[in-house]
């Protein structure tokens, strides 16, 4: 029951957060928003796999935070050099 | 004794369920991307951290709690390392904080307080200030 409940304001908040980033003025609004949507992701993972009895999705959710930290931190590096190769004596 | 843990259990999981929805609704609250930072930032410390500590009571001294307890640590790992990042990028591109000035009643805001910021700026770039 609590399980629920807890899943309930999670897909809510996700809908929120999703909505931030549709809205989102700047790339930073969207990337912030793509991390938060990551984070609810995992913890979503964690309670809907309590919820049907099956806590083994939690290793999912482990390799889905791993994943979410690469993800935000390429997607700012491509916004801030405009290239994932960005090399300093280039100049590109 | 089961009961007692149970009941924790609950309250754990439904405040950390009620932060997910302030940090969430304070996303689309907020005016610029610095403050929204900070309301990303309710849902993952105090949301997530109420709401693993619940399903923790939940699974007992098992696999599940150790699992439960290193997605914890992945959260309060990478949350700022990410925050970090954002704010930096978001200061190099440009993008001014609107809530920087100090609005105390009776503080004036003097030009010093804007100066040392974009000194700060400058200096994140690799330029001396002048």
């Amino acid at each position: 029951m609590m399980f629920a409940a807890a899943t309930l304001a999670i897909l809510a908040a996700l809908a929120l957060v999703v909505s931030r980033a549709i809205l989102g003025p700047t790339v930073f609004d969207r990337a912030l928003a793509g991390n938060s949507v990551g984070t609810l992701a995992i913890l979503l993972l964690a309670v809907v796999g309590f919820l049907t009895g099956r806590p083994e999705w939690l290793d999912i959710a482990i390799t889905y935070g791993l994943l979410n930290l690469i993800g935000t931190l390429a997607v700012l590096k491509y916004f801030r050099y405009g290239d994932l190769a960005y090399d300093d004596e280039d100049g590109a | 004794m089961d009961l007692v843990i149970e009941i924790a259990s609950w309250g754990l999981i439904l405040t950390g369920s009620f932060f997910i929805m302030v940090g969430a609704v304070g996303m689309n609250r907020m005016p610029d991307v610095f403050t929204r930072m900070h309301a990303a930032s309710v849902i993952d410390t105090t949301g997530a951290g109420f709401l693993i500590f619940g399903l923790i009571l939940q699974a007992g001294f098992t696999l599940v709690a150790a699992k439960l307890v290193f997605i914890l640590l992945l959260f309060f790992f990478t949350g700022p390392v990410v925050s970090h990042a954002l704010a930096q990028a978001a200061l190099t591109a440009g993008v001014e904080p609107i809530l920087a000035d100090d609005r105390r009643p009776g503080h004036q805001a003097t030009p010093d307080d804007t100066a040392g910021r974009a000194e700060g700026v400058a200096a994140e770039q690799g330029e001396q200030p002048a």
